[in-house]
């Protein structure tokens, strides 16, 4: 009782300084995010360029998902989707590398039967593109392939007698590359999630596995990656948020000034150019919407990973406490029949 | 005997296997090194080298003449300043970001109040609405209603407000900060700022170091927000946007000083790297679920 009053009064007098301690990340989130989401809202269903202070209702979204009649409507929806293509396959295309790649890396480095020498240094080595500007790697990687006959491929093409080629002009090369550069940056990451993922599996099932004799190729199928599928999956998700916001790398791609490369413009590239242009041509409204229907595919993904962070421990309680009444029915039951099953 | 060869052959095979992995780890290895090993090279070297043999292993004496002439590249190359404008906006944001995040973190943890549960399920739900979701309306609210362009203001005092990195300094604080030291420092008449200040920070360094390193290379290396706000004056231009502006050039291209303007931009970054390597490799899985 005592206790209970206690509490009642600490609470009372110290709850101003949770409010206190917690404003200001409150009132700056409120003023840089929130408002800026809901004014994203609110430009989505205005006009585009000198209509910008006409209200259009739904017109962005109608134009953007189903095109319209006039020729750059059309237009407008073609880039629309062709840009989210873009996006699906890139993100195709670095991913599945990618979480192969660290996977069987992840599986390695964590095997206690293998002795790979200098695990440390790999590691280190294979996190690092993951730090460099991806500007500047953008920007290296031009120096490798590009449609220039001055970038490095095409030098030693030319000095082996062969004619330079156009690797921004092809759509197999300039999306390989691109996939490459995003698998190259990110595999050293997942590696060490997964590493983390798989050092957090209860080592005595491992050693369990050993003692009845199972191969590496048994434990990995029937230990390693059934467990570590909350993981690959939370991987799998965030990744997919990460892959729609892909930026940096495909719109600067190109080496003529002020023309993206077609194949590469992704959805965020989308909403980037039309916000971002001369004073006059700007379209909020598509930008706007073309964000909005971002937001609301990530807050479906996002979705996922907050019930993963959140619930993860709940759900298991939720489950066992079923499984309880469930037992303590059957039980019941079983008492009712006289004891006979 | 015969045992004794099977335990052999055993052997044999997981030594081959082991170094089966080894060589395929030292070629993703070379993979890594050797874009970087290339750019270094070849920012050694000078342009007329480069175009008769795009490859060489051994760097030139070149590299200060590059340097010198990445200003026929792009007028607006100032190394000094790109690397100032680059601090500053990196070490703002990395200060605000860990001071404000633990500081929101304390007051989740340590207090009892009503939105306190409303709060932080928000902090979880926010966390991972990307800033290409809202920049439509950031841009036209900063740049448009508030006229902030080529302003640092809005490319640093948002940091105060960091979901994700509120939620790890959460997870820290629960496992590793006993509230009893709360208790006894009002005991002892501490006001509950001086607590937070003088005893939970110090505690909580391990969090704040590992998030304060993420922090400050993930704003370093900002090229999104940066290009959106800072747009029309040179001086204020960081670093990533130089080296764009530079390797934007397509006329009177000199690989020299281009090679040099992408060594010179990364360079600083894997100088960190290379210090704090253990920190970062060991801090990457820190903010991921754990199962």
């Amino acid at each position: 009782m005592a206790s209970a009053a206690q509490r009642r009064i600490k609470s009372i007098s110290y709850a101003k300084y949770g409010y206190i301690f917690i404003a200001p990340f409150f009132i700056v989130y409120a003023f840089f995010q929130i408002w800026p989401l809901i004014n994203t809202f609110i430009l989505s269903v205005y006009g585009n360029g000198a209509e910008g202070d006409t209200f259009v209702g739904m017109q962005n979204f109608q134009t953007l998902l189903f095109g319209g009649d006039d020729r750059s409507a059309r237009r407008i929806h073609e880039e629309f989707f062709r840009d989210f293509g873009n996006t699906l396959i890139l993100w195709v295309g670095n991913f599945i590398p990618q979480i192969l790649l660290s996977l069987i890396l992840a599986v390695w480095f964590t095997d206690s039967k293998l002795h790979i020498p200098g695990q440390g240094f790999f590691k280190v080595v294979m996190y690092l593109p993951n730090i460099i500007t991806a500007v500047s790697v953008a920007a290296l990687f031009m120096r490798f392939f590009s449609n220039s006959n001055m970038c490095l491929v095409n030098g030693l093409i030319t000095s082996s007698g062969g004619q330079a080629y156009m690797f921004e002009d092809s759509a197999f090369w300039s999306r390989a590359i691109v996939m490459f550069i995003q698998t190259w940056l990110w595999f050293g990451n997942t590696m060490i999630m997964m590493m983390s993922g798989i050092l957090g599996i209860n080592p005595s099932l491992f050693e369990a596995a050993a003692i009845d004799g199972a191969t590496s190729g048994q434990v990995l199928r029937k230990v390693t990656l059934p467990l570590l599928r909350p993981m690959v999956v939370y991987t799998l998700i965030t990744s997919m948020i990460g892959g729609l916001q892909m930026f940096d790398i495909p719109f600067l791609f190109h080496t003529k000034k002020e023309t993206l490369n077609k194949y590469l413009e992704t959805a965020a590239v989308f909403v980037y150019k039309n916000f971002r242009t001369s004073e006059d041509k700007v379209q909020y409204g598509y930008a706007g919407a073309a964000s909005i229907i971002l937001f609301i595919i990530t807050a479906l993904l996002g979705i996922l990973v907050f019930r993963m962070n959140r619930d993860a421990d709940e759900a298991r309680k939720k489950k066992e406490r079923k499984e309880l009444v469930k037992a303590y029915k059957r039980e019941q039951k079983m008492a009712k029949m006289g004891g006979i099953d | 005997m015969e045992q004794v060869g099977v335990k052999d052959n055993y052997k044999t095979i997981q030594n081959l296997k082991s170094a089966g992995c080894f060589i395929v780890c030292i070629l993703l290895t070379l993979i890594c090194l050797v874009p970087l090993y290339i750019m270094i090279v070849n920012a050694c070297r000078g342009h007329n080298a480069i175009l008769q043999s795009p490859v060489s292993l051994i760097p030139g004496g070149n590299f200060v003449e590059n340097m010198k002439n990445i200003t026929t590249q792009s007028p607006q190359w100032n190394l000094w300043l790109g690397y100032r404008n680059s601090l500053i906006i990196a070490a703002g944001s990395t200060l605000l970001t860990v001071f404000f995040s633990a500081m929101t973190a304390y007051g989740l943890t340590v207090y009892q109040f009503k939105v306190r549960d409303g709060a932080y399920t928000l902090i979880l739900a926010v966390m991972m609405i990307p800033i290409q979701v809202t920049s439509t309306g950031f841009v036209q609210f900063m740049v448009g209603t508030l006229g902030l362009a080529d302003s640092f203001i809005p490319l640093i005092v948002p940091a105060i407000a960091a979901p994700a990195i509120v939620f790890y300094m959460r997870q820290y604080m629960k496992s590793s900060f006993p509230l009893d030291i709360v208790e006894a420092a009002r005991i002892d008449g501490c006001s509950e700022f001086r607590t937070f200040i003088s005893i939970a920070l110090p505690m909580m360094k391990p969090a704040i170091a590992v998030q304060a390193i993420f922090a400050f290379v993930q704003n370093w290396n900002n090229y999104y927000t940066q290009n959106m706000i800072l747009i029309s004056n040179d001086k204020m231009i960081t670093m990533p946007m130089m080296v764009q502006k530079v390797l934007g050039q397509d006329k009177n291209i000199d690989l020299g000083a281009q090679y040099a303007a992408v060594a010179l931009s990364v360079i600083p970054i894997i100088l960190i790297y290379v210090c704090l390597s253990r920190f970062i490799v060991g801090g990457v899985a820190l903010g991921g679920v754990k199962e």
